[in-house]
């Protein structure tokens, strides 16, 4: 599942987190989470705000008190450890370096409660400030730094101290999207080299996919669907994870099912999906936009696509080596398709023809979700 | 070129001269404080350092400079660590019950001095504390608490409470995240705090007036009960003394602020 070697391996955790529950008055935050992080994985807790993620990551660094349940680190529980006992590495997205203390003083700050020696001490932050490239920014302090720079050496604060868990509260949050990409690869590096288990929360689909072994999707105070990128992307098991990962669409209409498929109506065509209806309620066909081919009029079913809509074109984009169409269907729904650029594009208000593999059409259980992050 | 402007020239008449109203008072006692005579009346007669002799000689003046010395020292650790640590519990407390802790501790600033002196003394004649250090040092440090909380309060509000969070996933216990990161963080509030402190008790004179006692007489109890008894310039020479050593305190304190503020 990850390709972390078997001596880094060693030196990850494993949390156990064994249905916790937070609850701030009448307010439930999190609800009877259940979850296992294996050694060394890299793990992301992704969803919108309010979901969930942080305060689960911390219950993990022991920032809050459990309502219910318990979270174990290599079977020891930590459940009611207080947090500077639990010895596990934090990165926040504020930073929260120390302003009064140099960024050498900051990184030793965790050996110092540790009572390492100064010897010791000295190699050790000079060898995570190097890990993070800040090597010769050591006798700074932290109002000269750029923000980039800031959180490289939270992230060295961090992991000095070899936490066999680091933690990481949306670290890229607050810095613009280039330095953001670069700093990702560096954590992806990082991770590698230090083999601990890092936890990653983040409410960026892109970051979560591009970083984390697996993928935990929060929502409403519980976990969705754990999985890898692709898992989630290629198999939703609910229509709030299939929305929240990448780009799609959702068609809705009345079910039916059809041998070891279910056929929707939706706007007067039916439309097969594969599988069985999922619960006793209402039914969506979620499609991914690559999935999804424009065709002129009347060309019918090609290579298999047995699924044809028509629609009129909305909205085209042009992205180099694809177009991208926005398709407003009969009933007013829309469809968005990637295509590769071949021949003339469709005009604006053209009618089209979208086909797709009933395979490639995942079916799942309405519940409500609306796209959009 | 600057044109005769009317407005502006009479903008900076009136602020010279409120300038002039608000110190006069203050260097007054100046030129006094080496008068021939023994009289307090202005301009002064002559010139002479006599009061200025006086005071460092007689242990009546000296002494009580000395106490009130000593009792604004005490005041100002006793305050400050009472005063801080309240401002701390009500900044946690954040529910309404710290406001109301904060509006009590502040009392004493809004009570008149005469109403609190009152009370004190009741209290203290039946405690036995009238006349004695124990009776100064809480009288001085119940008055001086409110601008400890206020000065330490103030700087709390732009601490940002989240680093604590962050020593603690460092590996450091409470105790050691207030040592380390909070104190070092909040040390101007407290310093300035215990400034204040110490000054509230130096020049306290209402209270201090109920509860003084022939043997333990601070200096403002002094000047006020000489001004009483006799026209002494003596009491110019510590205005003058006074004013020189606040003079310095705060223009070093201004010097070092901005020198600091530069780094």
């Amino acid at each position: 599942m990850n390709a972390v070697s078997n001596e880094a391996a060693s030196k990850g955790a494993a949390i156990d987190i064994d249905g916790i529950s937070k609850f701030y008055g009448s307010f439930t935050a999190l609800e009877k989470v259940s979850l296992r992080v294996e050694p060394g994985e890299f793990m992301s807790f992704l969803g919108p705000s309010g979901s969930g993620k942080t305060t689960t990551l911390n219950l993990i660094a022991g920032f809050t008190d459990l309502s219910g349940g318990d979270i174990r680190l290599d079977a020891r529980s930590i459940g009611h450890v207080p947090a500077h006992k639990r010895n596990i590495g934090v990165v926040f997205q504020h930073y929260a370096l120390f302003p009064h203390m140099s960024v050498a003083q900051n990184v030793a700050y965790p050996l110092k409660q540790r009572r390492v020696g100064k010897a010791e001490r000295t190699r050790a932050v000079e060898e995570a400030l190097r890990k993070v490239q800040l090597d010769s920014f050591a006798h700074r302090y932290p109002s000269e730094l750029s923000g980039g720079q800031q959180q490289r050496v939270a992230l060295a604060r961090a992991m000095v101290f070899n936490p066999s868990l680091l933690l990481m509260d949306e670290p890229l949050g607050a810095l613009d999207k280039k330095l953001r990409e670069v700093l990702q690869l560096e954590i992806k590096r990082i991770h590698r080299e230090l083999g601990s288990t890092f936890v990653y929360v983040t409410h960026d689909q892109e970051e979560a996919l591009v970083l984390s072994d697996r993928i935990a999707v929060f929502n409403k105070g519980r976990i969705e669907q754990v999985g890898t990128g692709q898992a989630l992307y290629t198999a939703p098991q609910t229509l709030f994870v299939g929305q929240f990962i990448g780009e799609s669409s959702v068609l809705r209409g009345p079910h039916r099912s059809a041998g070891g498929e279910t056929v929707l109506t939706v706007a007067g065509t039916t439309l097969a999906a594969p599988g069985a209806a999922r619960g006793e309620g209402a039914q969506v066909i979620l499609l991914r936009p690559e999935a999804v081919m424009v065709q002129a009029p009347g060309t019918g079913p090609q290579e298999g696509r047995s699924n044809i809509l028509s629609g009129v074109v909305r909205e085209m984009l042009y992205l180099g080596s694809a177009m991208k169409y926005e398709v407003t269907l009969a009933d007013g729904s829309h469809v968005t398709a990637r295509t590769p650029t071949q021949g003339a594009p469709f005009a604006l208000g053209a009618t089209v023809e979208l086909a797709w593999r009933p395979q490639e059409s995942v079916l799942l259980a309405d519940d409500g979700s609306t796209a959009g992050h | 070129m600057t044109r005769f402007r009317p407005g502006r020239l009479l903008l900076q008449l009136s602020c010279l001269l409120i300038a002039i109203w608000l110190v006069a008072p203050t260097l007054v006692v100046i030129p006094m404080s080496f008068a021939d005579r023994k009289s307090l009346a202005f301009p002064p007669q002559g010139f002479s350092t006599q009061w200025y002799a006086n005071f460092f000689a007689n242990p009546q003046w000296f002494g009580s400079l000395v106490v009130s010395l000593k009792i604004a020292a005490m005041v100002a650790v006793v305050a400050t660590i009472i005063g801080t640590m309240a401002a701390i519990g009500i900044e946690r407390l954040k529910t309404r019950a710290g406001g109301i802790i904060r509006v009590l501790l502040l009392t004493p600033m809004i009570v008149p001095g005469v109403v609190l002196a009152v009370g004190i003394y009741a209290v203290y004649l039946d405690t036995r504390l009238v006349g004695t250090w124990t009776g100064y040092v809480l009288a001085h440090t119940l008055l001086a608490i409110p601008f400890v909380v206020i000065a330490v309060g103030a700087n709390l509000a732009v601490f940002d409470a989240r680093l604590e969070t962050a020593a603690a996933s460092l590996g450091a216990s409470r105790l050691t995240t207030f040592f380390t990161v909070t104190l070092p963080l909040i040390l101007p509030g407290i310093l300035s705090g215990a400034l204040f402190a110490f000054v509230t008790s130096f020049d306290e004179v209402i209270v201090s007036l109920f509860i003084t006692s022939p043997q333990l007489k601070t200096l403002p109890v002094q000047i006020f009960s000489s001004m009483t008894r006799d026209a002494d310039p003596t009491v110019a020479a510590v205005g003058s003394l006074i004013f020189l050593a606040t003079t310095l305190i705060i223009g070093l304190g201004l010097i070092f602020g901005l020198r600091r503020r530069g780094a």
